[in-house]
């Protein structure tokens, strides 16, 4: 037992093969990625920052229906409607999310008859302050036109499998 | 009767009902969308379809009677199943056939939650469709500005040109074309004109007529739903506040088989708009003849500072329309303790006087007992205006047959056929002596009822009116055992129920009219009263909710809670005493009114004994032990019918004139309601209906 601990003291071994495992390494492709200049892939159906999209004409998407306030397990979503001023149509006059309370389950674009609210791609969003993370409706339509195209492809990738 | 077999369970119901009653009451479900309890039967949706042994097809069990069923070869039951094979596909396919044509437009359709066929296609129905053509389109139709229309939704259950036609009497909706095409419409796109119209929204199954003022607001699973008693007559419907957070978004109606059914008036259902507006959020002072903001504490020195320096003798006040019958009794416990005596609740000046037993100022045979006499006699009144649910149930107990009605008063269309009798005392007076051709068609009734309105009542002569409608109710043998059929019937919610605790003057207390003479009070205290016009002079104390002409006329006003706001008892015209529930908060620094009259009481020196409302109920119960008994109307002693008919005087030769002017706008709610000035203007006929 000693002359076996004695042969490991005089030859290194350890100190060798801890020296080759980080030289394996070393060479290795990298994990890590250079955040914020590069970025990993992701999914299509990644669920980070909300938007309210709209129409390739402008119109807005959503027809407050409410199933998107109705579903939310967090309750985070808060709508008030009414008739538009100039043609009457449902439209919202109050779209907040509190994302603060937003679990990010995506529940409310599964709700959404018209996918009008949408999950986006974008999770760099971080604030200062709480207030920040309390979005309104101009917030979130800003967040659409934004973050249109990505989020068209997104949908148009995921159609297939829905 | 007879006996049939329903899903293997025998029951045994009664011939006269139609099949789809039977099956409800074996327990099983049958759905439907045309058929309607209390309307007619019209058999065109074809979902109640069930299948009866020995018939080759399914049946429409709304439209067969049990009677028509055959029994067996042996004499055996009829054998009805529900949940056959057939009677699957037969309703899957009646589904499939009502969405060919019906939108999928749930999203933004105010029905969406509360939607019969929404419900039924997911109970009945078949996930997908086979109809790969066009949809039909209808375009939407004006029909007023109450109701809504989305007509692409329609499935021609014509439940609502039942409704408008049988119930409230004013045929106005109709349909024109047949088949695909037929079209729900007043057929000149001008507006409804029944005073029950909202009922159309509850009644359309699917979201083809909607609340107009409630239009894409809110959806029905985020609303708090409250059990309530409607105060805008004294009909006292029961009512379902639905409110949202503190904001109340629509009241509904709820079924009370002894007072509304299941109706209630556009001006219960659409008022609710008047609750956000023109609202006294603070309590206001008059100072250098201006009102201008104060706290409690300064309205309160205010008061007292004026009531100091008057006796109690120059002190009055006037319980309004709108209020429960705690505050009128807190009132009159502060009243009391501080020596006033002038006190009184009939704004109006109507002649009814408690000391006369409670049946001289109740409407005696109750609102369903309506349905048992065989006569009536309207004097000074029109049902329609004061009362529009109770005018409903005139004519439903007038479609019966049997019941000559006849009217003295203003002539006006009571949705029956009423024989317009004379104007004013004088044909009443011939009644009673029976020198009136009606009066034998009166006495030959078996339950003939004299129905008294405000109208004949609050004038100058009202006492005499009384006793002279009490005399005509004793000669045509309207008051007698087990049947009295002298009815009062109220305008104001308040009116019974402050009678009944007593909201009158005193031994040497003033009445309204008295009070309201120049120079006859230094202080005068409105509970919420708008309805009078007071003097210059008077210090006016103001108790109420809205910016009304109480308001106006006020030196100091205490901002109080409306009918939703707050929990009370409310009184009918029959006597019903009926408990309404809190729905929301008052606004700002507003109180219950109650909790106002505490608070003053102790600034005044004369603490009332309660502080909590169970404390002031609990009082009110000592006092009143009826007021505990919630839903009852107490049947009231009739012999003091007799005593009324005994009082002196001689009535003028003044016709009636009805009570209630604008249905639209009787109380401060409603003259603040947006809807209710449109409808009022509408009505007045101002405002061209114009096509939208």
């Amino acid at each position: 037992m000693k002359l076996d601990q004695a042969a490991r003291a005089l030859f290194l071994t350890e100190f060798v093969s801890a020296f080759f495992l980080s030289m394996r390494y070393l060479f290795r492709p990298k994990a890590t990625i250079n955040y914020p200049f590069e970025k990993g892939a992701l999914s299509p159906r990644f669920r980070g920052e909300h938007a309210l999209r709209r129409y390739p004409n402008g119109e807005e998407r959503c027809i407050a229906c409410k199933l998107c306030e109705a579903i939310c397990p967090a309750q985070a979503i808060t709508i008030e409607a009414g008739p538009r001023r100039n043609d009457g149509t449902r439209r919202t006059t109050r779209y907040d999310i509190d994302m603060v309370k937003c679990i990010y389950c995506g529940f409310c674009q599964e709700a959404c008859p018209v996918d009008a609210i949408v999950e986006g791609p974008n999770f760099e969003y971080a604030t200062e302050t709480r207030e920040e993370l309390y979005f309104d409706k101009e917030r979130l339509l800003a967040n659409g036109e934004r973050w249109e195209r990505e989020i068209a492809r997104n949908i148009g990738l995921d159609a297939p499998y829905r | 009767m007879a006996k049939l077999i329903i899903d293997g369970t025998e029951v045994d119901v009664s011939p006269d009902d139609t099949l789809l009653q039977a099956c409800e009451e074996a327990g099983a479900e049958i759905p439907r969308f045309c058929y309607h309890e209390r309307l007619s039967v019209a058999g065109n949706c074809r979902m109640c379809l069930v299948e009866v042994k020995g018939v080759p097809k399914p049946q429409a069990s709304c439209s067969v009677n049990v009677r028509d069923l055959r029994p067996g070869p042996n004499g055996e039951p009829p054998v009805i199943s529900t949940k056959s094979p057939m009677v699957k596909k037969a309703r899957e396919g009646v589904m499939e056939f009502l969405l060919i044509n019906h939108p999928l437009d749930c999203p933004i359709c105010d029905q969406g939650g509360e939607c019969d066929l929404q419900d039924q296609a997911m109970a009945y129905g078949v996930d997908t469709s086979r109809f790969a053509e066009n949809k039909r389109a209808v375009e939407d139709k004006y029909i007023g500005p109450l109701v809504k229309t989305a007509m692409n939704r329609c499935i021609h259950c014509t439940r609502c040109i039942r409704f408008i036609t049988e119930v409230a009497g004013v045929p106005d909706l109709g349909a024109i074309g047949r088949g695909e095409d037929m079209e729900i419409t007043t057929y000149l796109e001008r507006a409804m004109r029944s005073e029950l119209q909202g009922n159309v929204i509850d009644l359309c199954p699917v979201g083809a007529l909607t609340s107009k003022p409630y239009a894409f607001h809110a959806r029905p699973w985020e609303l708090t739903k409250t059990e309530s008693v409607d105060v805008m007559d004294a009909v006292g419907a029961a009512i379902r506040i639905d409110t949202r957070g503190r904001e109340v978004m629509r009241i509904l109606p709820r079924v009370n088989e002894a007072v509304n059914e299941e109706w209630i008036s556009d001006k219960s259902r659409f008022i609710w708009d008047g609750l956000k507006t023109q609202r006294l959020d603070r309590p206001y002072v008059r100072r250098d003849g201006k009102l201008a903001p104060a706290t409690w504490g300064e309205a309160f020195a205010a008061i007292k500072a004026k009531m100091d320096a008057t006796s109690a003798g120059r002190v009055g006040a006037l319980v309004g329309d709108l209020a429960s019958v705690e505050e009128a009794f807190a009132l009159k416990g502060l009243l009391d303790r501080l020596g006033v005596a002038s006190l009184d609740c009939r704004q109006d000046g109507a002649a009814l006087d408690p000391a006369l037993g409670r049946a001289s100022y109740l409407f005696n045979p109750g609102i369903a007992g309506l349905e048992q006499a065989d006569a009536l006699l309207i004097v000074g009144s029109n049902p329609r205006a004061e009362a529009a649910v109770l005018n409903a149930r005139i004519r439903k107990r007038w479609r019966m047959g049997g019941f000559p009605i006849g009217l003295i008063g203003e002539a006006a269309d009571l949705t029956y056929d009423a024989q317009h009798l004379g104007a004013g005392p004088d044909t009443l007076a011939e009644i009673a002596g029976g020198r009136h051709p009606f009066a034998s068609v009166l006495k030959a009734a078996a339950r003939p009822m004299v129905l008294v309105g405000q109208g004949a009542l609050a004038r100058p002569d009202g006492a005499a009116v009384a006793a002279a409608a009490a005399k005509a109710a004793l000669a045509i043998g309207a008051v007698k055992d087990g049947w009295n059929g002298f009815s009062v019937l109220h305008t104001a919610a308040s009116r019974v129920g402050a009678l009944d605790v007593g909201c009158v003057p005193g031994p040497d207390g003033l009445s309204t009219n008295d009070m309201l003479k120049p120079g006859a009070l230094d202080v005068l205290v409105l509970l919420g009263a708008d309805e009078v016009t007071v003097p210059a002079g008077a210090f006016v104390v103001y108790v109420g909710t809205h910016g009304d002409r109480g308001a106006h006329r006020a030196d100091v006003i205490l901002p109080g809670a409306a009918y939703t706001e707050k929990s009370g008892i409310w009184v009918n015209t029959e006597g019903r005493v009926q408990l309404g529930q809190r729905g929301g908060f008052p606004p700002g620094d507003a109180r219950e009114d109650w909790a106002i009259l505490r608070a003053l009481s102790e600034r005044l020196g004369e603490t009332l004994p309660y502080d909590s409302l169970a404390a002031l109920r609990s009082a009110l119960v000592a006092a009143h032990p009826h007021m505990a008994r919630l839903g009852v109307a107490e049947p009231a002693d009739a012999g003091t019918i007799a005593a009324l008919a005994a009082q002196s005087g001689v009535p003028d030769k003044a016709p009636f004139v009805g009570a209630v002017g604008d249905f639209y706008l009787t109380n401060p709610i409603a003259r603040a309601s947006a809807v209710m000035a449109d409808c009022s203007s509408l009505a007045a006929g101002r405002v061209q209906a114009a096509a939208e």
